[in-house]
């Protein structure tokens, strides 16, 4: 099922949550909406389900396959949606919470008690809780409860599945193995999936395609590979990962950052103006020598060793703070100290012009 | 302070535990005195007064129309008040608890006017507004409508008197529960009924209980509106309470106190009824606090 989402705006009082916004998702896709808390990605999902209405404009549309559901209720428009507190109804055991979409179906299209107790007993094996069924939410662990309520949206058989920060109210490692499982889950099922989360490294690792949006519209969208290497704003550089930020001026192709230049072949033929440089902490390389390449010379200020590479923060000769990520290798036969004097030199650099200058 | 140390990683409790018994005995034997004296003393006097010529004065007492009419009317004004609390509860504290809309603190002001005006001044709105002098008065005349000094004027009164305790029960329970579980059922495809009735009804249903024990408790008890309104026809407007005042003023002891003995009663039932609605509560609330088994 695919949805295209047409110049939907979205205004609570005085406040705009979403601002024309169009989107298309593809059959079979699972979307992640990346963005800051108030970025209007909750909103938008809510939207698509039909749990808020966006402002009338004859303009705007929500197709589902096709099909204008702007006007349809919620119930009416067979989404699971899996809320970020689960939302699970307490008073049901879990085979009850995940076999009320089946209940409540007007008479004559219920399934009989058997065929609900063969399609919930399908539903929790899938989602690995077989012999919870007779469990009640509150005796769940966070993360069961939120495959429970994965499996009550499932049993619907939803045309769309959205997904509110499902994982948002779990810890990191329960996070990651729900992440994975959601990712097999997803391509065992194809069903078309919307998931919104403020991770960046949750949508990079399970979307198939990146939303990102930022203060009511969407700043880009892109495969998780295209919005982390090829950011189309600074917004979307300085929201995924870490991120050096240099202030100074662009002219003929060459950035001039202090008392260095860099050459920037992407803007070859720009007039003189102010920009911003923007360099990836793995982007940058530490040299013992001067080597005859631009570098800035500077002081390691603070060494973490701890992770999947080695994370150095060095004083530049200039004053400001760079962060760099070096490789475990490059990082032995460095043999960094703590004030050894470097040079840094970019391997990448990406300038982004301010569009509003003040 | 002779061990200082022993105070201080004993917390509260330790201290607490080693005030001089002369103190701890005074405070509990003041507690006990005053809670014995002020309630449970004047509540067997209603017993003992009740059975002072014993069993077969006591039973002779309810033989007598005037005081089964007294019983039926006022099983009959809270049945028909405790409904419409219930409804008008319901609605309201949904109202407030799910929907944002200009003028909501002013009606969560105004559930709670009953509270703060007397008894008195809510059966005189009625009297002003109802009776032969009153706003409405003559029109209801002209058309034959008795409700001051008749049932209705009662069950209005007794209404009026006890609407705020169903809606006050549940604002704050549904407040807190918010709208999550009722937006998950919708999107599954539940009606709003069906809603109601599976999802937001289970959820609340000992806070409903409760306010409807209260609400009870008051309508069956209530005396001063509906004194006012009554009209005190013996047989025909006087409920439970405006009874025991009328055999009390005739010097009919044993009559009077055998019809608060039922009141008396019926606070009592009200009471465990609370007290176990609320270790219900408890229970639920315990289960639902439990800590989770490892995540997963």
């Amino acid at each position: 099922m695919s949805i295209d989402v047409r110049n939907v705006t979205k205004t609570f009082g005085s406040y705009t949550a979403l601002s024309n916004v169009n989107l298309q998702v593809k059959d079979g896709e699972l979307v992640a909406l990346l963005g800051p808390s108030g970025s209007g990605k909750t909103t938008l999902l809510r939207i698509i389900a039909g749990l808020e209405i966006p402002d009338d404009n004859p303009d705007s549309s929500i197709l589902f396959h096709g099909e204008d559901v702007a006007r349809r209720q919620v119930g009416e428009r067979q989404v699971g949606f899996v809320f970020q507190h689960y939302a699970l109804f307490k008073h049901m055991s879990v085979f009850e919470n995940i076999a009320f979409g089946l209940r409540v179906r007007p008479r004559h299209l219920r399934p009989s008690n058997d065929v609900i107790a063969d399609k919930v007993n399908r539903l929790l094996k899938l989602i690995q809780l077989e012999n919870l069924g007779k469990r009640f939410p509150a005796q769940l662990s966070g993360g069961q409860r939120q495959r429970v309520a994965l499996a009550r949206a499932l049993a619907i058989e939803p045309r769309v599945l959205l997904l509110d920060e499902p994982f948002g109210a779990l810890d990191a490692k329960v996070r990651q193995g729900l992440r994975n499982w959601l990712r097999r889950l997803h391509d065992e099922l194809h069903v078309t999936s919307i998931l919104v989360t403020h991770d960046q490294e949750e949508a990079l690792e399970v979307a198939d395609r990146v939303v990102v949006m930022n203060n009511a519209r969407i700043e880009q969208v892109g495969t998780p590979s295209e919005v982390f290497h090829n950011p189309a704003s600074e917004f979307v550089m300085d929201f995924l990962g870490n991120v050096n930020v240099f202030r100074g001026r662009i002219e003929n192709g060459f950035a001039e950052l202090g008392h260095f230049s860099l050459k920037v072949p992407h803007l070859p033929k720009s007039e003189a103006q102010d920009a911003n440089v923007y360099i990836r902490p793995h982007e940058l390389e530490i040299e013992l020598q001067a080597n005859g390449t631009p570098s800035l010379p500077a002081t390691v200020a603070r060494i973490n060793p701890a992770g999947s590479y080695a994370k150095i923060a060095l004083a530049a000769s200039d004053g400001r703070e760079l962060q760099v990520d070096l490789p475990f290798e490059r990082f032995s036969e460095l043999n960094l100290h703590l004030g050894d004097h470097v040079f840094v030199s970019p391997k990448k650099v990406r300038v982004f012009v301010p569009e509003y200058v003040i | 302070m002779s061990h200082p140390s022993a105070a201080i990683s004993g917390g509260k409790n330790r201290r607490a535990a080693n005030d001089p018994l002369w103190l701890q005995s005074l405070l509990i034997s003041l507690s006990l005195g005053f809670v014995g004296l002020m309630l449970v003393l004047p509540l067997s006097i209603v017993f003992i007064e009740a059975f002072r010529d014993g069993i077969g004065a006591y039973l002779k007492s309810f033989d007598d129309s005037a005081a089964w009419e007294a019983i039926k009317l006022t099983v009959i004004s809270s049945a028909i008040a405790i409904p419409l609390n219930l409804t008008f509860g319901l609605a309201a504290a949904w109202a407030i608890a799910k929907f944002d809309f200009k003028g909501k603190s002013l009606l969560i002001t105004l559930i709670d006017l009953p509270f703060a005006v007397s008894p008195v001044i809510s059966g005189l709105i009625y009297v002003l507004l109802f009776g032969l002098q009153g706003w409405l008065g003559p029109w209801l005349a002209a058309h034959n409508i008795r409700i001051i000094f008749a049932v209705p004027g009662i069950v209005l009164a007794t209404i009026f008197v006890t609407f705020p305790f169903i809606a006050r029960e549940l604002i704050p329970l549904m407040q807190q529960q918010g709208s999550d579980e009722e937006q998950a059922a919708l999107s599954l495809g539940a009606g709003g009924w069906q809603t109601f009735w599976r999802v937001t009804l289970p959820n609340i249903k000992w806070g409903l209980l409760y306010g409807v024990i209260l609400c009870n408790a008051r309508a069956m008890g209530e005396f001063g509106a509906v004194s006012v309104v009554s009209g005190h026809i013996r047989g025909k407007t006087n409920t439970v309470p405006l009874h025991v005042e009328i055999l009390y003023n005739e010097y009919n002891v044993v009559a009077a106190f055998a019809m608060a003995s039922l009141l008396a009663l019926l606070g009592l039932v009200t009471l465990a009824a609370k007290t176990y609605l609320e270790w219900k509560v408890q229970q639920e609330l315990q289960s639902s606090l439990e800590p989770s088994s490892a995540e997963a």
